[in-house]
């Protein structure tokens, strides 16, 4: 049996690229993939501890995560889309309008 | 006795003040004059039916209709007093008030807001009526700062007219100084006595004869304070003369015979304070007969018509506060009667004069009206010989009893007599100089006529109408008060005729009950007065025998009064150069005088200046701009400076956004491994 340990530190070290390429990548796309990434580090997480506990709670969890994932990237790409319409960039230090 | 309805009588005026003040600009003018003579009438007839049902009550009845202020121990009710001293006031405040109601509708006719005056005049009606029918201090003191407020109203009725409404503040301000001492004195009644009712603390202090001076002082001198404003005694009389910019009647009724007459009527009402305290009835006097002598010389120099009779009024208030210093009370209110009549007819006589003028105030612009309007002659000549003190009108018997009770009062009586006599031969002269003046002569008012087009813009009749003017008589509404006060002015002296002369002084024993405490000394066997009506009580008094003093005292101040008649007819009748070779000859007496002795412009350097001074300066500028505008500046440049900072945090860069959240996640992190947050309760 794989220690829960090695499961947690695999969840971080994920979670860990998707913050660092969120910061550091400038196409909107490759942010929004990161997002993906450290949206399933916690699903990790989360399947993890249900594993170790024998709880059934946190795989519905991952459920409800994975639905609400799906969603999201239905509503980002059409955003993305809508930028990229307006604006002919992906590039999302170009699109900082939304400010004082 | 419960049937007596007291309450009706302040409330229907205060009922017409609300009809023509709601409504009285829609109303057409018939409609509100009769709303305002008939809130008038009905009090008046009210008061004559209870005088000749009560006017023998030993005891003063009180009707009290609830409790207004109940705080622990202390109560304060609406209550209201009958006695023979609120009885002759309510006689004189309907009587003379109804008079220059029925006079208002002539002389105000023409003006603009005729509705406004009239509600107005209702008002204050009220809260006079108020203020004299009232039981206790609490409840004078509202009517007491009513009638201030009716004459700030009425003094600046020509609002548009920058002196007026200047005027109106002004009266409003030195009254206010006064009610400093009148509130003062009642929080010591409260301190002392628990109680503001006349009956308790008059009560307290008649049932403790050991009781003077001390707290008694205190209280009788800060009720003086009070008197002082309200009455234009010194040295708080100033506004008094300026209050003549308000309508004519208005100076008649409130400036004249009514509400400075209030502080003549609290010092009567409590008069058992002052018995108790020699150093305030002495204050009394002498602020009376300094403020007598001083009114009636700069009475002497004005030439506006209004103003001398203002100046009069300060002094014959004088006299009555000189009456109330001598323990002479019901002389005291006897002059106030005496003085509503004639001084109320002398300035309804100036106002007829002024309206037959079309405007004009000043007597240089007057002469020889005698013949024109002879009516107005007649009266205003009956109220100038009853102030000047001729026998038998009435202003001599009242002045002459005032002067006989200051005589036989004591040493220092001697002297206020002496002064008052003085002042009775100048205000001979300055009411005879203005008979003259007014009456007689030539008529200058067509030279004036040029002139006064030129100089005047504040006459409050066009200057169209003024060209088209002529003299003659005025309505009957005006003749007829004139009348009626004219003939009061020549029997009511008959009243108080003194039993040193052969009369029988039916006032003072009338007023015996009310205001007894300085009788009781020398009239051991008090009348009782229980037995019928006005007429029976003064027949069951046996004549006294004719005092020897009291005659050669009246005999002296009736050659005195003479003798400023002759003055005044030498200077203004027989030898008119006779009054500039005067002044050239005394130029810096006359121009002392005629400067009314710079006490305005002194007030102003000593009062007003630094008042001004703090106001524009320290709480203008530093308190109000500095500290007040500054601390709000100051709060809102903080809560700006840090806004801006943190302004600079929302950049629009979605991955700043995301670097802030990820940092400071990961503190948060930190912080709980290292169990810093267990403080914040959380884990």
């Amino acid at each position: 049996m794989v220690p829960i340990s090695w499961y947690l530190i695999l969840s971080a070290i994920l979670f860990s690229i998707g913050v660092a390429a969120f910061l550091i990548k400038r196409n909107i796309i490759t942010v929004f993939m990161s997002i993906e990434l450290m949206l399933n580090a916690v699903n990790l997480t989360f399947v993890a501890f249900a594993q170790q506990w024998h709880v059934i709670s946190g795989q519905i969890f991952v459920f409800f995560v994975m639905v609400v994932a799906a969603a999201e990237s239905a509503v980002g790409l059409a955003i993305i889309i809508a930028v990229f319409r307006a604006r002919s960039t992906l590039n999302v230090d170009q699109v900082d309008v939304m400010k004082l | 006795m419960t049937d007596l309805h007291l309450w009706l009588i302040p409330l229907v005026p205060v009922a017409g003040f609300l009809v023509n003040g709601l409504f009285g600009r829609r109303f057409p003018k018939a409609l509100v004059t009769a709303v305002a003579i008939v809130a008038a009438a009905v009090p008046m007839l009210q008061v004559a039916s209870i005088v000749y049902r009560f006017s023998s009550l030993t005891r003063p009845f009180i009707e009290s209709h609830g409790t207004w202020i109940a705080a622990g121990a202390f109560h304060a009710s609406f209550a209201f007093q009958l006695d023979q001293l609120s009885m002759v006031m309510l006689c004189v405040v309907t009587g003379v008030g109804f008079l220059i109601h029925v006079y208002s509708i002539g002389y105000m006719g023409e003006e603009e807001g005729y509705w406004r005056f009239f509600a107005y005049m209702n008002l204050f009606l009220f809260f006079m009526l108020t203020l004299v029918l009232s039981a206790n201090f609490l409840l004078m003191f509202v009517g007491w700062e009513g009638v201030g407020l009716a004459s700030y109203l009425l003094i600046g009725f020509y609002y548009t007219r920058d002196s007026a409404s200047n005027a109106g503040k002004k009266a409003f301000l030195y009254n206010r100084v006064g009610d400093v001492g009148f509130l003062l004195a009642m929080f010591l009644l409260i301190a002392h006595f628990g109680t503001l009712n006349f009956s308790d603390v008059f009560g307290a202090i008649g049932s403790n004869p050991a009781m003077h001076g001390g707290i008694l002082t205190a209280i009788g001198l800060l009720l003086l304070l009070g008197a002082v404003g309200k009455s234009a005694q010194i040295p708080l009389y100033v506004w008094l003369p300026d209050a003549m910019e308000g309508p004519t009647p208005v100076s008649a009724l409130i400036h004249a015979a009514t509400m400075v007459t209030a502080g003549v009527y609290m010092i009567a009402r409590a008069h058992i304070i002052y018995d108790r305290s020699a150093i305030a009835l002495l204050t009394v006097a002498s602020i009376g007969t300094a403020t007598a002598l001083l009114a009636a010389t700069m009475g002497m120099m004005q030439n506006d018509i209004k103003r001398v009779l203002a100046y009069s009024t300060v002094s014959q208030l004088g006299y009555m506060f000189l009456g109330c210093g001598v323990a002479a009370y019901s002389a005291g209110v006897f002059h106030l009667v005496t003085h509503a009549f004639f001084k109320a007819l002398l300035f309804l006589a100036a106002g007829s004069v002024i309206h037959t003028l079309g405007g004009e105030q000043d007597m240089r612009a007057m002469g020889g009206l005698r013949t024109k309007i002879p009516v107005t002659f007649w009266t205003m000549t009956a109220a100038v010989f009853a102030i000047s003190g001729f026998p038998p009108l009435c202003g001599f018997v009242s002045k002459d009893e005032i002067l006989y009770q200051a005589f036989v009062h004591s040493e220092a009586g001697k002297v206020f007599w002496a002064v008052g006599l003085l002042t009775a031969g100048l205000t001979s002269f300055y009411m005879f100089r203005l008979w003259y003046m007014t009456f007689f002569g030539e008529s200058r008012a067509v030279a004036y006529e040029e002139a006064a087009v030129h100089a005047r813009h504040d006459t409050k009749l066009t200057l169209e109408a003024e060209h088209a003017h002529h003299v003659h008589e005025s309505p009957k509404s005006m003749l007829v008060p004139m009348t009626i006060l004219a003939i009061l002015c020549v029997i009511a002296g008959g009243l108080g005729w003194p039993e040193g002369l052969g009369g029988t002084n039916w006032f003072s024993h009338f007023l015996a009950p009310a205001v007894s405490g300085a009788h009781l000394q020398y009239e051991p066997v008090r009348v009782a007065l229980a037995t019928g009506g006005i007429g029976a009580s003064a027949t069951n008094q046996a004549p006294a025998p004719a005092n020897n003093l009291e005659i050669i005292l009246a005999i002296v101040s009736t050659l005195v009064a003479l003798s400023g008649w002759c003055a005044a007819h030498l200077m203004y009748y027989k030898r008119r150069d006779l009054p500039a070779r005067l002044t050239a000859r005394f130029h810096a007496i006359y121009s002392l005088v005629f400067n009314k002795y710079w006490v305005d412009e002194i007030y102003g350097a000593l009062v007003v200046a630094p008042v001004l001074f703090i106001a524009r300066w320290v709480l203008a500028a530093l308190v109000d701009r500095g500290v007040i505008d500054g601390g709000g500046l100051l709060a809102g440049c903080t809560a700006q400076g840090f806004g801006s900072l943190a302004a600079r945090i929302q950049s629009g860069n979605i991955r700043s956004y995301a670097g802030w959240l990820a940092a400071f996640a990961a503190l948060l992190l930190v912080a709980v491994y290292f169990g810093w947050t267990t403080h914040f309760g959380i884990r």
